[in-house]
């Protein structure tokens, strides 16, 4: 085969395509390496990974790890990945019960309801996180009370413009009790569940199970909760001078940023939750009708599981998005990965490589995580096409 | 008894699209036709709308009060600002700031002109049915970008300004415009790398694409104005604001190729198939008969990409660049205007909404158009 006609072969072309793509990447790549180490010998910035167990020296306002001053930056880096996951869970949430509120509303067949949410839905997704941010933190949260005059939830909790500050328990035994009863509770019900399925089979009779739910998963975590919360004695905050002492003291920064999260995400989930039951044929619902099911029974067994195949990939991204936009917080000095990483670390040590590395590197990790779980739940409730 | 007395209108799937940031474009039937019925219905349905005309009786009333009724709009300083609204002297005061940052009071003539022209150019391209749209489209793209550049940046008889003299809505313009103009080519071809036959060009393609969706924009911000001066050779000096139109682009194309590749996936494979038994290669089947299609279904997808993009360019705040948000935090810090934290938000507020909302609605009517063009 002469050169000219290997040149015309399909699958030689592609090897040279190919090749030459991989090639010039990685030449790039290789020259931008080059660049940066030659920049950093002038500079005389350091490399490796040995800042990470040097003393940190930053302190921090909100931390729930035991970090001090005096810890490595491997601590810092650690309080950083906790108050992230912190606000951002607590986030996802509130936006998802919020968002479920307001997509519902704006399915209402009552106009005025529907109306209002849907002029939130349009308010609040047309308009930059940022910006959220900013007005909760400088508008709402700078504007709240001083501690004198804060604002009392149950006469426990405080909420003024040094955060809300909230009672906290000496001791926590009886509440990894009640955790452990809840557990129990929810493995006795998905047992029962079982039964149940197994006995309707057979008899075609259920077995009462909203009354064990009630029961097992709600009432008595509940009793536990409860006896465990009037168990132990609690550090409740009382105001001494100017500020409250005691407690636990959740800063501005994480009330502004949970507040913008949340109300941002909300309208984002309403709208896939909105779109979820629209997704849902008409046809379904005739259906379960015309077998006689009860309003309650469509939704729950009809309804709910079609329209949560059309909602969990976008809730899930959603959720993402949420652990992402957490890095908001920087705008506002949270104490998140991006701004007590990327932003004080990087000042103290200056070895910008390793800490942008690292810093994508966690959050790439989370971001595949996830991508791979709901990838695995697709594929489970996926429809199956005959 | 139908779907729709049950609030719900039938619907199948496939009608609701999903963008990445979660942004959802429903196009169905509109309901609510029966306003009256469905206002005091029954009696829950009446307590309902009695407690939502509460709310935005309360709610809205303090707020229409706040902005217009009991506002402040003529005079200078803060001394004029007598009435228990909004204070919008402040705003009148620092509109100046909020448009151009700092640019030089003489020079603001060629924002006003680039603007002129960005705004033209685009009302004549979206004008359905106008005629010439193809090389008016190409000359813009070739000659607006350098000629914006040249404009805003000066230089060649115009007098230079520093890019850290640009700030305001002018800057959130050109950030997403020139961000958009770096993220859709990218885009476009990331998601064709995804779609390619070849592994290698997939595999980094697909690498590319997940790594960038995967992190924080404000990390890439900082990755870019921390990363781009070291990894470039000693002495080629980049611009702040390029850096970050280059971190923005980036990230944007992430999400851009992810729009396009909703776009290919949905073309049937007989075009392809056909192109080829017309013995065209790849390019040609591509640039005339995929691309074309592909776009067009992925218009909406893009434009809510593109919106995502407007709200992101507010984070150039981050390192520290002050565009139309980063001026109205600025602003809050002069002494003379202190206290006039709610009137800056809600100036700065209303332009991104109105720029974010009018694009949405822009996208839905397009759409509309050409559901009502296709032939079956």
């Amino acid at each position: 085969m002469s050169l000219a006609a290997a040149l015309r072969d399909r699958k030689v072309r592609d090897v040279i395509a190919q090749a030459a793509v991989a090639v010039s990447l990685v030449a790039l790549l290789v020259y931008f390496v080059r660049n940066a180490s030659q920049n950093m010998v002038k500079a005389g910035i350091a490399s490796g990974f040995d800042f990470l167990w040097r003393q940190a020296g930053i302190d921090i306002p909100f931390q729930l790890t035991g970090y001090t001053s005096a810890s490595s930056i491997l601590g810092l880096l650690w309080v950083g990945i906790v108050n992230t996951l912190l606000v951002s869970a607590v986030a996802i949430v509130a936006a998802t019960v919020l968002g479920f509120a307001i997509g519902v509303a704006r399915l209402s067949r009552n106009a005025m309801l529907s109306g209002i949410a849907g002029a939130y839905v349009e308010f609040a997704r047309n308009i930059p996180l940022l910006f959220f941010v900013l007005i909760w933190y400088f508008g709402v949260v700078a504007s709240l009370p001083a501690p004198r005059a804060s604002l009392a939830l149950f006469g426990v909790a405080f909420l003024n413009n040094r955060g809300l500050t909230m009672p906290l328990p000496n001791a926590t035994g009886g509440f990894v009790w009640a955790l452990l009863v809840l557990a129990a509770g929810i493995v006795a019900q998905v047992a029962l569940l079982a039964v149940s399925r197994r006995r309707q089979a057979r008899t075609g009779h259920a077995l009462p199970l909203g009354l064990t739910g009630t029961l097992l998963v709600v009432a008595l975590p509940m009793l536990a909760l409860t006896v465990a919360a009037f168990g132990t004695g609690w550090d409740i905050p009382v105001l001494r001078g100017f500020n409250y002492r005691g407690g636990f003291v959740l800063v501005p920064e994480f009330v502004a940023l949970f507040a913008a999260l949340s109300t941002y995400t909300a309208a984002f989930v309403a709208e896939i939750v909105r779109a979820g039951i629209l997704a849902v044929p008409g046809g379904q619902i005739e259906a379960a009708k015309a077998i006689g099911l009860r309003p309650g029974q469509i939704l729950r067994l009809v309804t709910i599981p079609q329209a949560m195949r059309v909602m969990v990939p976008p809730l899930t991204s959603q959720y993402l998005n949420v652990v992402k936009n957490s890095s908001f917080g920087a705008a506002i000095a949270y104490p998140d990965v991006v701004s007590l990483f990327m932003g004080s670390a990087l000042n103290n040590t200056g070895q910008a490589i390793e800490i942008v590395a690292i810093t994508l590197a966690l959050y790439l990790a989370i971001s595949l995580a996830v991508s791979a779980s709901m990838n695995a739940y697709n594929a489970r409730t996926a429809l199956v096409t005959r | 008894m139908n779907g729709a007395d049950a609030g719900l209108v039938p619907f199948g799937p496939g009608q609701a699209e999903i963008a990445s940031d979660g942004r959802v474009t429903i196009i169905g039937p509109r309901h609510g036709r029966r306003f009256a019925r469905n206002l005091f219905g029954t009696p829950l349905d009446a307590a309902i709308t009695l407690a939502c005309a509460a709310l935005l009786v309360w709610a809205a009333i303090p707020l229409l009060r706040w902005l217009v009724l009991d506002a402040t709009v003529s005079g200078t300083t803060r001394d004029d600002c007598t009435g228990s609204g909004a204070c919008w002297v402040f705003v009148r005061a620092r509109f100046g700031q909020f448009m151009y940052g700092f640019y030089p009071q003489a020079e603001r003539w060629r924002v006003d002109l680039a603007g002129a022209l960005l705004v033209a150019v685009t009302a004549s391209l979206a004008w359905p049915g106008l005629p010439g749209k193809r090389p008016l489209g190409l000359a813009a793209l070739i000659v607006g970008p350098p000629l914006g550049v040249w404009l805003l940046h000066g230089g060649w008889s115009l007098r230079p300004v520093e890019t850290r003299e640009w700030g305001g809505l002018m800057l959130t313009v050109f950030l997403s415009v020139y961000g958009a103009l770096l993220a859709l080519p990218l885009g476009i071809v990331l998601a064709l790398g995804r779609q390619s036959r070849l592994p290698v060009i997939r595999l980094i393609a697909t690498i590319a694409i997940e790594f960038w969706r995967g992190v924080p924009i404000i990390a890439v911000l900082f990755l870019a104005s921390l990363l781009l001066p070291l990894i470039l050779p000693d002495g080629a000096g980049i611009d702040r604001l390029a850096r970050a139109v280059i971190g923005l682009g980036l990230c944007i194309a992430a999400y851009m190729a992810e729009a396009v590749r909703g776009g290919l996936q949905a073309l049937p494979p007989g075009q392809a198939e056909a192109a080829a038994a017309l013995g065209l290669g790849y390019w040609r089947t591509t640039g005339l008969v995929i691309l074309p299609q592909a776009l067009r279904v992925s218009l909406p997808a893009l434009t809510n990409e593109f919106i995502a993009l407007v709200k992101n360019t507010s984070l150039v705040l981050i390192v520290s660049i002050f565009d139309l948000l980063g001026i109205a935090q600025a602003a809050l810090a002069d002494p003379a205007w202190v206290g006039k934290t709610w009137e800056a938000y809600a100036f700065a507020g209303v332009i991104y909404w109105l720029m974010c909302f009018g694009l949405s609605r822009w996208s839905l009517a397009v759409e509309r158009r050409g559901r009502r063009g296709v032939r079956n």
